[in-house]
């Protein structure tokens, strides 16, 4: 790899390690109540001291400059010189924005807004200045008490040892060092003749050596030192530059400078001796850095994944086994032998389970796990519960689900309008809440789980619970509901993700603009989930997400209509059923019921829907798919029920276009193609269908 | 043989960065995340220096070169602790604990060899 590629490659590393070491802090901070341990706070300064120092060594210069301030506040409160007060933690979350900020914009080589990082920095170094340490404590946050104690010992340039620097005159000018090495110098492997090595770098050196205190044979001890040396080095360089070369002794060392020179103003370097000084130089700027960092331009959405090892050696074993199971099978087609056919069976048999298992443990390399998504979810609480003036509990579990990557990204921005909601419209203030006779403390839980194959997200909260009567007035007024209809709990409730609904008294900038519900349910059904809403009043509300496992292969059932075969949805699918023909009633205008129990389903004959002809001999009595969409369920007329498999979703979009009421294709064990319905759009379709019918036959 | 370097780092870039400058200077570079990491690694094997961060959870680096040196195969092992301008504390921690000397943050590449070819 040339030095670029490779520089890039360790940037993109340091950008992904900040950005985990940012969402440390942030939740380091947001955790930092009285409970708090020392070690939380310890995470989050490690977490800044990191991004300081990567930042400086790649050439972030910026960043390491901005994040230099934050590590400081943050060694202080490590230290126990400073509180934490909420102004801080204010400051600090902020900050972590700000470099976060930062490093997108060095990822992908755009602009920070400099006045906002400059004010930033101003009000941290304020804070910093400020000796006493403020303490305002927000009724939400307790602070950890910390006894006030000046600010730490000045760190600026503390000198490691005694200097003395007293001229004198002599004939060459330079420098006379006294090194009276500490005994056990070597110990630590610091050999005085690299010293001297480097320092002849900066000139002519003559060493004299004071060996009067070596012992006798007998006493000594080989791994001692017993010299000291009188080194004179005659060159005209800056103390600082001297001293770097004895950087390292041990402060148990002797060491004095002497400059020799009559005119002391000799600053005119040391006659290019020192170009080659390999000593740290603490206030140089990284030069190789800067020029590779453009080109970690563009990385900043890259779509890679994290995937770890396990995952990873789960898959090459299942190589392993299929290469094993494949060089069996191809020993077979070498030399056939009739009477070798049960061991053939047992070699597809092991194909087939080798292409199933690596067929998941590939799938298992796109799925994360949930607390990603939930992971900005502290923060949000924090901010908008201070915002609101309200006290709310955040609860998460079952962050460890996983699903589909690309699930997880879309399904973040829902979350975060549920949340807003729960708690802007769902959580009482906290007098209104003591007044109920509840804590004035609220929670809203998010929780993650498995069942049946898919993905449930719950969003749930115990505030006010949605009120059924405005929701009622409100849809009466928007014209969604007939006046005289009469609606079942679960109706009205529902109403909620009706487009243009919305009950919120006041407009605020947190939620109450009405187009948030739809647009969340339209984002879940987008990914082949859907919605619930159970709430009661007074008690608080739970909205269920179910979701599917992964967009790219879907467990389906397969289903005969004439001659084509369709795939629906394993999790739209709430049972199957015969029916005969006079178990079906027929309304004006042409829809069909079926009364299954107490519910009268409306009837979707999929090959009328499709303009496909169904068997003649099962048109009237066939079977029913009830399938539920939105909390409503509808029959699907089939032919028949074929298998049910795991299909994988080809996009119809990318080969044809968008067809309303299908979700995809995919392509079936013999070849052909089946067609995979989405259920929510063809309900919708249908629904239209039907209003166009109804006017028309009102009409005539 | 080339010699031996064992870069403790709990950040994957400085690692990879140190790894990057000393493997191509010829020399064997072996990683380890932390303090307790490193000194089990370096408890089985033979290591010509080691170059430690500071700030690392569970074991930080100069509880690590205090446990070095403790070992006797480690007794003159050089030893270097890569600190930050700011921590003057820190070196003559270092110091104390055993540390042969220190290379600051940031540095680049040509003082990362200079610096190990000074300890060599």
């Amino acid at each position: 790899m040339s030095f670029d590629a490779e520089m890039e490659e360790i940037h993109k590393i340091f950008f992904e390690e900040s950005h985990e070491g940012l969402d440390a802090m942030e939740s380091g901070l947001l955790n930092l109540d009285a409970s708090a341990d020392r070690e939380t706070i310890n995470t989050i300064f490690r977490a800044a001291h990191s991004i300081k120092g990567g930042a400086a060594t790649f050439g972030f210069v910026e960043i390491a400059h901005f994040t230099h301030d934050v590590e400081t506040l943050l060694d202080e409160m490590r230290n126990g010189v400073r509180a934490m007060s909420s102004q801080a933690q204010q400051l600090l979350l902020q900050s972590v924005d700000c470099i976060r900020e930062m490093i997108k914009a060095a990822q992908a080589g755009g602009a920070v807004d400099v006045q906002r990082v400059a004010i930033l920095n101003e009000s941290i170094k304020d804070l910093l200045a400020s000796g006493d340490v403020p303490l305002t404590p927000a009724p939400a946050l307790p602070v950890t008490e910390v006894d006030t104690v000046p600010p730490a010992v000045e760190t600026a340039a503390m000198p490691l040892m005694n200097v003395e620097g007293t001229a004198a005159s002599s004939p060459v000018p330079g420098w006379i060092i006294r090194f009276t090495p500490h005994e056990d110098i070597l110990r630590t492997n610091n050999e005085p003749t690299r010293m001297f090595a480097e320092l002849a770098k900066l000139g002519p050196v003559i060493a004299d050596a004071d060996i009067s205190a070596v012992p006798a044979l007998e006493d000594l001890v080989p791994e001692s030192l017993y010299f000291r040396w009188t080194l004179k080095l005659n060159a005209v360089v800056d103390q600082r530059r001297v001293q770097d070369v004895f950087d390292w002794v041990d402060a148990s060392s002797k060491l004095e400078y002497e400059e020799v020179s009559a005119r002391p103003a000799a600053s005119t370097g040391g006659v290019g001796t020192a170009a080659a000084s390999p000593a740290p130089a603490p206030a140089t700027a990284p030069t190789a850095a800067p020029k590779a960092a453009p080109a970690a331009k563009a990385a900043g959405d890259t779509s890679s994944i994290r995937v770890s090892i396990d995952k990873v050696d789960s898959l090459i074993n299942l190589v392993g086994e299929l290469v094993i199971t494949q060089s069996m099978l191809s020993q077979f087609g070498e030399r056939f032998d009739p009477g070798q056919l049960e061991r053939l069976r047992e070699g597809l048999s092991h194909l087939s389970r080798n292409t199933r298992d690596l067929q998941e443990s590939v799938m298992q390399i796109r799925m994360l796990p949930i607390g990603f998504a939930f992971n900005r979810f502290p923060r949000l609480v924090h901010d908008l519960s201070r915002k609101l003036g309200k006290q709310v509990e955040l609860r998460l579990s079952g962050e460890g689900t996983e699903l589909d990557k690309t699930v997880l990204e879309k399904i973040s921005d829902p979350l975060v309008h549920l949340v807003r909601n729960a708690l802007d419209h769902g959580l009482e203030t906290p007098a209104v809440r003591s007044a109920a006779g509840k804590d004035p403390t609220g929670t809203i839980e998010l929780n993650a789980y498995h069942e049946g194959g898919s993905i449930i997200v719950e969003v749930k909260d115990d505030g006010a619970g949605l009120n059924k009567a405005r929701i009622l007035n409100r849809a009466r007024e928007r014209g969604l509901v007939p006046a005289d209809a009469e609606l079942t709990d679960d109706q009205i409730h529902n109403l909620i993700f009706q487009p243009g609904f919305s009950t919120a008294e006041t407009i605020s900038d947190v939620s109450g603009r009405g187009v948030g519900m739809d647009v969340v349910r339209r984002n879940i059904n987008d990914l082949g989930g859907h919605v619930q809403i159970t709430s009661n009043e007074g008690r608080g509300s739970t909205i269920k997400i179910r979701l599917p496992l992964t967009l790219a292969i879907l467990d389906g059932q397969l289903v005969r209509v004439g001659a084509e075969t369709y795939v629906i949805s394993l999790l739209a699918i709430v049972e199957t059923i015969q029916v005969k023909a006079d178990q079906v009633n027929r309304l004006p205008g042409g829809v069909e019921l079926f009364r299954l129990r107490s519910e009268y389903l409306p009837i979707i004959d999929l090959g009328q829907q499709f303009g496909i002809g169904r068997d003649p001999s099962t048109s009237c009595d066939g079977l029913l798919v009830v399938v539920e969409s939105d909390g409503r369920r509808f029959g699907l007329m089939v032919d028949d029920l074929l298998a049910q498999q795991q299909v994988v979703i080809k996009s119809l979009e990318s080969s044809y276009r968008q067809v309303r009421g299908l979700a995809g294709a995919t392509i079936l064990g013999d070849g052909r193609v089946a067609l995979i319905l989405d259920v929510p759009g063809l309900v919708q379709t249908f629904e239209q269908r039907a209003l166009q019918a109804e006017a028309a036959s009102a009409a005539a | 043989m080339s010699k031996v370097i064992l870069a403790v780092d709990d950040s994957a870039s400085m690692r990879k960065m140190v790894h990057f400058t000393l493997s191509g200077a010829g020399y064997n570079v072996v990683q380890a995340v932390d303090g307790v990491e490193a000194l089990e690694y370096a408890r089985d094997h033979e290591v010509d220096v080691v170059l430690t961060d500071v700030n690392m959870p569970r074991m930080d680096g100069i509880e690590l070169v205090k446990e070095l040196r403790a070992l006797p195969s480690y007794r003159f092992t050089p030893m270097l602790v890569l600190t930050t301008e700011s921590s003057q504390e820190k070196k003559l921690q270092g110091k104390q604990a055993g540390a042969t000397g220190w290379i600051v943050k940031p540095f680049n590449p040509e003082q990362l060899l200079a610096t190990i070819a000074r300890v060599l």
